[in-house]
């Protein structure tokens, strides 16, 4: 089964500091990938009102769209992590935009990712809510998309 | 030497565990740093208010990555997003992190909604420290309240955070208050949540 994975952290001031298409589907479309973009970035403003309701960081499905569904992880300092058709919404808010079910998987998914986020984030040369451009933070992040969805 | 040898070498920081380990430091090496910091500042600057801010600036990116260490380790994966967690969140867990246990006092503003105070008898980074009389007002628990405003900013709690030296009776060294006084908008949402 190809699965279709869109992930995006998101910073504080509602920034992209990083962005992801993680899925195994075939090389997609360059206006697809625009899509899921635009799926994500329409999801946020559903995801502020939710962060302050609730003291949990992972959120599955905050907003789908036909066959995807937006995940939100927050940490904290309201990022967001977000999962392409699955989408995470944090402090920081990791968004997931996923299309595979398995709320397991993307929950470790976003924990994992959570950590490598966290490493980078101590380091002092790292400007807060600027880009990570890391190589390395990529390959890992993709790796465990590989591993998790 | 400070863990020459000891520490495993990563290729990466992104290969490091974000190990619990309780690690310290010696007194002595951080007072040293601390004073190297207060008086770099002061020749980077024309005046007192400025020297403060540059403190402050100091604490502030410790506090942002004080918050989301220990979030990630004492927290087991819940966030904070009411004003008391938060508040004894660094009146305990960061202040015991950072000095080594849990500040003295934590109390409300009497006169106003939106402050807060936290106390502390003998403060870590003023304990070395006296100030001339030149100096006025100037405190250098300025970086201990730039670390609180980093963590309380970054949890979405914006604030105003200052340091004051308050005297007490029958006590030659006054103890250090830092006030935290909260923006409007936390306020706000502290209500709408009920």
């Amino acid at each position: 089964m190809s699965s279709t994975a869109c992930f995006v952290i998101v910073s504080k001031n509602d920034i992209p500091i990083y962005e992801a298409e993680v899925g195994s589907a075939p090389k997609q479309k360059e206006d697809l990938s625009y899509h899921h973009q635009f799926i994500l970035h329409a999801a946020l403003d559903g995801v502020h009102d939710l962060a302050w309701t609730t003291s949990a960081m992972f959120l599955k499905s905050v907003d789908r769209f036909n066959d995807l569904v937006v995940s939100v992880y927050f940490d904290q300092k309201f990022n967001n992590i977000i999962v392409s058709l699955t989408a995470s919404v944090p402090h920081a808010r990791f968004m997931l935009l996923h299309d595979s079910r398995s709320e397991d998987g993307i929950k470790s998914f976003f924990q994992e990712v959570h950590e490598l986020y966290i490493k980078i984030f101590l380091n002092p040369l790292y400007l807060p809510g600027s880009r990570i451009t890391s190589s390395h933070f990529d390959t890992k992040v993709r790796a465990l998309a590989r591993k998790y969805l | 030497m400070i863990g020459v040898g000891k520490a495993k070498q990563y290729a990466n920081v992104l290969d490091k565990p974000l190990s619990r380990g309780r690690q310290e430091v010696s007194l002595s090496a951080f007072a040293f740093l601390f004073s190297e910091l207060v008086q770099f500042n002061q020749t980077q600057v024309d005046n007192i208010a400025e020297l403060e801010r540059r403190l402050e600036d100091a604490g502030y990116a410790v506090g942002a990555r004080v918050l989301e260490l220990l979030c990630h380790r004492e927290k087991g994966n819940r966030r904070e997003t009411r004003l008391l967690g938060i508040l004894s969140f660094i009146h305990s867990t960061v202040w015991k992190v950072l000095f080594g246990k849990v500040a003295d006092s934590l109390e409300k503003g009497t006169e106003h909604e939106d402050e807060y105070m936290i106390s502390e008898k003998e403060l870590l980074v003023n304990r070395f420290i006296s100030v001339p009389k030149d100096m006025g007002a100037f405190n250098c628990g300025a970086f201990v309240a730039g670390i609180v405003k980093g963590v309380l900013d970054n949890a979405g709690f914006p604030a105003v955070v200052t340091a004051h030296f308050v005297p007490i009776e029958g006590q030659q060294r006054p103890r250090t208050t830092i006030l935290i006084k909260f923006a409007e908008e936390v306020l706000h949402r502290e209500a709408r949540l009920g």
